[in-house]
């Protein structure tokens, strides 16, 4: 049976890798003695797969992991009992199962939302020189092409990030985040959906660099927070794009 | 957000932020404001290696156990930190509570290896702690030290106010519940250290005197307080059942050295081994029962998850229950994604077939540790291998799809010839002939592997050995190319494999062992020239070491290639381990007479540690 786990990356733990996180929940499984199924061979590992590794210093409300099991009680059950033996600051958001015929997480990542604000020790004197500053960010994400140089192994390449930034946002940050995020001191940020995955893929971070760059300041990507907030697959079906926790469904 | 010490944008440039950030699973945070002692317990060394350590986590549980102690932890930062906290004066820190070091009532510093010394100047410099305990005031903490380097403790005593001399388990309440005490009633820290100095096994190097002869041997070591005892008894646990175990270790998120359970399943060795400071200072011989290693394996795989559990002791093929213990992991946690892991075991047939059971025979290698290459040295050592154990072992095992083995030596070993030298060759290649004689072409996987090792023997307080003279780093090289030199001359030659150690290094650790006070001004000198991370040989730089002994004035010959009088004033001496000077001289006349002492449990050769009345002491002997 397939689960896909949503779950959050908070606080301090932006600063662990990857690989720490699979550690991590490789170790939670075992901790919460879920029924996890193991590969065949003489080292058998868990079966698991991760969607769309997260750079470090992000924190993020869409991570998923799939997973297969020999058996589950129920998604609230489950999702209670991973809670219990881990850290909140990988928060588990929901357990659903997922069809047998169901495209793993990490192949299936088409696109993902991202809100950007700045860290209390960068924000600026006054309400209003933030507002500007992410107004200047949306106004940047909208022009006709947006451009900047992406360092290959062969040397350098100019590429245009415009196609893969589909849609973005400035507001005020509350309304941008979901309700149950922990409070942040910025008012004001950017929302934007990026394309993500095996076709097309823009970090945030890039964004963030070409929009400091073009704008020639003294800022640094540092100063600002980015969150992932989910994360998309194509429904076959409508060719639309969904939430991949919508996938699956609660048992 | 959390605080934290370090700010994003010095975390985001730095190499594994996590070993500065805390937060991992059972890790503990407290309310400061809810408890009286503070304590910072620091591995001086990077995180995945401090990480790894069993003690610290034992202590680290006891600790905070009482609910009026936080224990925290502390790591040496690495070498793209260290400059930073420098440059921007940012005082180092603990993990849980981000909280600067220098604020804390406590500082404790494990003493696993010599070459962590500068590592220790660095955790007491970055936290704004004035390195010398005669400087220290209320406003800094107790900096204590303890573990194994702490049975010489002379090389290093400027920078402690206290050492606790023995197993951790012991004392510590004691040594708490006095501060508290003297914190209340508004007393100085010299009466704290005066009441620490009569606990047994606290020594406050402060309060001794020493006086040296012309010779530049010791000529007395004297207590100047009248709070502080002529000798420091080592403290140790009498009932392993009893002692406290963290049943919930701290889980790092980042991969460390020791990624599994570890299940101390005895303290102390009964083989005597006479280069051995483990096998001397962990006397008796002290076994966890069966019934409580089961108990504690299922709750701590449970508890942490981990896919790993490992034996932990000097010599696992000693502890009595061995079997049943090994039978019961096996049968209980493989098949459910658990690897059951046996380091240090004897390889005879239930060894192995134990170990193919748990492993994959293809990919692993079977060790032995000689320790010396022909049976004239190994009687002097007290090292009970036999070359035929070392041959029928490798048979057996070839015979079961091993074809791979590795062969732990030491060069420099008192006594010790040019013959000695070659056996370590010729013992590598009668293990290869066995391999070809014992398996027949057709089911040979390959060639055979035998890998040598030779580290350089450092003679260690409290051994028999601490009378003898070390090696110059030049003979110990010379001596690893006369081994690889007959190694060429093999007829398997190409299934033999060498390699030795640094010598350098292991010459430094030769003059901290048995080195005086008059070493710490080497050390203070060697850090304030830049070195740190001196156990890691991509930091380590011998150059800056010698300019330090020159400008302080320090003679190395005359800490290692020393041989010791019967009657020389060791700078330990001061410590009472339990085990006799007589016995350990004893022991010396024996290894240079090439005798054998049989083992504590063949029969007692009078040590001096029956007067604790636990442990080995009080079985039956097999023979008498």
């Amino acid at each position: 049976m397939k689960l896909r786990i949503r779950f959050r990356k908070q606080e301090e733990l932006r600063f662990i890798g990857h690989l720490d996180v699979m550690r991590y929940f490789q170790k939670v499984m075992r901790r919460a003695q879920v029924a996890i199924r193991y590969s065949e061979g003489f080292s058998p590992h868990q079966i698991m797969s991760f969607a769309s590794p997260l750079s470090v210093g992000l924190i993020s409300n869409g991570e998923y992991v799939d997973i297969d099991v020999s058996s589950a009680d129920s998604s609230e059950a489950m999702r209670d009992r991973l809670n219990a033996a881990g850290v909140p600051q990988l928060q588990v958001l929901s357990v659903r199962r997922l069809d047998d015929s169901a495209k793993n997480a990490m192949a299936s990542v088409a696109a993902a939302d991202y809100v950007i604000w700045l860290k209390k020790e960068a924000l600026p004197a006054s309400r209003e020189e933030e507002k500007a500053l992410f107004e200047e960010l949306l106004a940047f994400c909208k022009r006709p092409s947006v451009l900047t140089v992406k360092k290959t192994k062969k040397g350098e390449k100019e590429v245009d990030l415009k196609p893969m930034i589909w849609n973005a946002q400035a507001g005020e940050l509350k309304l941008l985040r979901p309700a149950y995020a922990e409070a942040a001191d910025a008012a004001y940020g950017l929302s934007v959906r990026l394309a993500s995955g095996s076709a097309a893929n823009v970090k945030p971070e890039q964004l963030l660099g070409a929009f400091l760059e073009a704008r020639g300041g003294a800022e640094s990507s540092v100063s600002f927070q980015i969150e992932r907030e989910e994360l998309y697959a194509v429904k076959e079906e409508t060719g639309s794009l969904i939430p991949l926790e919508a996938f699956g469904s609660d048992f | 957000m959390k605080k934290l010490a370090l700010s994003d944008e010095i975390l985001l440039k730095i190499d594994k932020p996590a070993r500065y950030t805390g937060g991992e699973i059972n890790s503990v945070m407290k309310d400061p404001a809810k408890v009286a002692i503070r304590f910072a317990m620091c591995f001086p060394d990077v995180y995945e290696i401090g990480m790894s350590h069993l003690g610290i986590q034992i202590l680290y549980d006891m600790f905070n156990r009482r609910e009026d102690v936080w224990c925290e932890r502390v790591y040496s930062p690495w070498t793209d930190l260290d400059p930073i906290l420098r440059e921007r004066k940012i005082p180092l820190f603990a993990l849980e509570s981000q909280d600067p070091v220098r604020d804390f009532d406590f500082l404790g510093i494990t003493l696993q290896y010599e070459m962590c010394y500068t590592n220790i100047l660095q955790i007491l410099d970055l936290s704004g702690i004035p390195l010398h305990a005669a400087d220290r005031t209320w406003a800094d903490p107790i900096v204590i030290g303890g573990g194994p380097c702490a049975y010489n403790p002379e090389p290093i005593a400027p920078f402690f106010d206290l050492f606790y001399i023995g197993e951790g388990e012991v004392v510590y309440d004691e040594l708490l519940d006095r501060y508290k005490e003297i914190k209340k009633q508004n007393k100085s820290r010299l009466e704290f250290l005066e009441a620490a100095a009569q606990i047994p096994g606290i020594y406050v190097p402060g309060f001794y005197e020493v006086t040296y002869r012309e010779d530049g041997t010791i000529r007395a070591m004297t207590p100047v307080n009248p709070h502080a005892p002529a000798r420091v008894a080592r403290q140790l646990v009498t009932d392993m059942d009893g002692a406290c175990y963290p049943e919930k270790p701290v889980i790092p998120y980042i991969r460390t050295t020791q990624d599994r359970v570890v299940l101390e399943i005895m303290r102390g060795c009964i083989r005597g081994c006479r280069f051995c400071q483990a096998g001397m200072i962990y006397r008796p011989v002290r076994e966890r029962s069966v019934d409580e290693l089961k108990a504690l394996a299922k709750s701590m795989l449970l508890a942490t998850g981990h896919e790993e559990i490992s034996l932990s002791s000097l010599s696992s093929s000693d502890y009595t229950g061995l079997e049943e213990l090994v039978r019961f992991l096996i049968e209980e946690f493989e098949g459910r994604g658990v690897n059951v892991s046996l380091p240090s075991l004897r390889i005879d047939a239930f060894s192995l077939d134990v170990m193919s059971r748990v492993q994959d025979v293809k990919k692993s290698s079977l060790t032995f540790a000689p320790e010396a290459g022909s049976q004239r040295l190994r009687n002097v050592i007290n090292k009970g291998l036999t070359e035929e154990d070392i041959l029928k072992g490798s048979a057996e095992a070839f015979c079961g799809g091993w074809n791979r083995v590795k062969l732990y030596f030491m060069l420099g070993l008192p006594t010790e010839t040019d013959e000695d030298i070659e056996g370590i060759a010729l013992l590598s290649e009668k293990v290869a002939e066995t391999y070809y004689d014992t398996v027949p072409k057709e089911e040979r996987h390959g060639k055979v592997q035998v890998t040598a090792s030779t580290s350089f023997f450092v003679p260690k307080p409290f051994t028999p050995f601490q009378w003898a003279r070390m090696c110059s780093s030049e003979e110990f090289l010379e001596k690893a190319a006369l081994v690889n030199h007959k190694m060429r001359e093999m007829l398997n030659r190409k299934s033999l494999r060498y390699n030795w150690h640094e010598a350098e290094l292991t010459v430094l650790e030769g003059v901290f062992a048995r080195g005086d006070r008059r070493v710490a001004a080497v050390i203070e000198e060697a850090y304030r020239r830049g070195a740190l991370y001196d156990a890691w040989s991509e930091s380590f730089r011998n150059e800056i070491w010698m300019d330090a002994f020159a400008a302080c004035g320090v003679d190395i010959a005359f800490y290692t290639q020393r041989e010791r009088s019967r009657d020389e004033i060791f700078p330990w001496d001061f410590i009472d381990i339990g085990v006799s000077r007589e016995f350990l001289y004893r022991e010396w006349e024996k290894a240079l007479r090439e005798e054998v002492t049989p083992n504590c449990r063949e029969q007692c050769s009078g040590c001096g540690v029956r007067r604790y009345d636990c442990g080995v002491c009080l079985e039956e002997r097999s023979a008498r």
